[in-house]
């Protein structure tokens, strides 16, 4: 999980007694540049309620003609800065905003975008196909045996081709274009299709973890005959290749794919953590 | 006030799927508008680094939230471990109008 989180301030623009509140246009221009460097704003106004506050410092920008007064939080734990903004134009209360900040990091758009799956549990059937399929070892299992997204800085961008091979479309790229992996509503016929397809696809895994759920020995047998270990990587390069022709992984990404070693060996560690989580459902 | 919403608006910077038209209209009936709201650049970037505020954005009793597809934005909060409270509204800047998402957002 990435956990770099670099936002050290929230923004209050600041517009109650004691303010006067800045033009629409303006206030909206000041928004929308602050917003698209990266910052959390607040409009502080009338008639909504506020978010609570986190450990954030706080800037606080108001017209105070001058006058701006000296905040401090009673607990004592936040820094807040007030800043009067009377008579500036939009783009000085941005600059004055980031001589503000100063050289304190931040997460700016446009240096990286936020690609990773997103799984909606309402259709989640703890399948265990993506964790099977996704060779960057982007899902795991949780400790009470749910399949979760712990990796998502390992997700390679613009790929969506786990939720392609979602039985039950439950999985989502909130980033992605296209219906349904966006996050739009799933419509069940579309949703039978997809199934099928998986299943035409022959995909590794596709019936590996149905067969551990109904614990049959016999059915284990068969199984551990009919798919050995070149079929499955067979099988995982035919859907591999499908999915790129049908524009659905980038084609830099099947240029970084492991090696055949480390794919056997990824899908033998993922095989044993789908079956004991399933084992012991 | 305790059943005031909290109005919420994500500008998605990080990748632009919602389209700037519309997120640019609903941005500037917000500030047209004499209510409070809050901002954020980008909620999937901040799910991404399960970044403590959206504990506190889900904190919230009564939410209005302009961002994109609500099963996508109900999958962000609960994957980054802050589930939404189950009566926050979500309005799609992706489908909806700018007009139909500022008056549900406005409506008192």
């Amino acid at each position: 999980m990435i956990t770099h989180t670099h936002r050290p301030l929230r923004v209050i623009l600041y517009e109650g007694t004691g303010s006067i509140a800045l033009p629409a246009e303006s206030r909206a221009k000041v928004m929308m540049a602050l917003l698209d460097k990266g910052y959390a704003v607040t409009r502080s106004g009338q008639g909504a309620s506020a978010v609570p506050h986190d450990d954030r410092s706080l800037l606080v920008l108001g017209a105070f003609e001058g006058k701006a007064p000296t905040l401090e939080d009673a607990t004592g734990q936040i820094t807040i800065d007030t800043r009067d903004i009377t008579g500036l134009a939009p783009d000085a209360i941005v600059s004055l905003v980031e001589k503000t900040r100063g050289d304190k990091p931040m997460n700016e758009p446009g240096k990286w975008k936020p690609w990773f799956p997103v799984i909606d549990y309402t259709r989640c059937t703890n399948c265990m196909q993506c964790l099977s399929f996704c060779l960057f070892d982007v899902y795991g299992v949780s400790e009470d045996n749910k399949i979760q997204v712990q990796n998502n800085d390992n997700c390679k961008t613009n790929c969506p081709a786990c939720s392609r091979v979602c039985p039950e479309v439950a999985i989502m790229f909130p980033k992605y274009q296209g219906s349904p992996i966006n996050g739009d509503e799933v419509n069940e016929n579309e949703a039978k299709r997809e199934k099928i397809k998986v299943d035409i696809s022959s995909l590794l895994g596709g019936d590996i973890y149905s067969t551990l759920k109904d614990r049959s020995s016999a059915f284990k047998s068969r199984f551990s005959k009919e798919r050995s270990s070149d079929k499955a990587l067979d099988e995982r390069k035919k859907c591999l290749t499908k999915l790129v022709g049908d524009g659905f992984i980038p084609a830099d990404v099947l240029a970084s794919l492991p090696s055949t070693e480390e794919i056997l060996k990824k899908a033998e560690v993922a095989k044993a953590k789908a079956a004991a989580a399933l084992a012991a459902q | 006030m305790p059943d005031t919403p909290t109005i919420l608006y994500c500008r998605c910077a990080y990748a632009q799927v919602v389209p700037a038209g519309v997120k640019n209209e609903v941005l500037g009936k917000l500030c047209e508008s004499a209510a409070s709201f809050e901002t954020v650049s980008d909620l999937c970037e901040m799910a991404a680094h399960r970044d403590p505020r959206l504990q506190a954005i889900a904190s919230c009793s009564h939410l209005r939230i302009a961002a994109c597809y609500p099963r996508a934005v109900h999958g962000l909060f609960q994957q980054a471990g802050s589930p939404l409270p189950e009566n926050a509204e979500i309005l799609n800047m992706r489908t909806q109008t700018a007009a139909e998402i500022t008056d549900a957002l406005l409506k008192s």
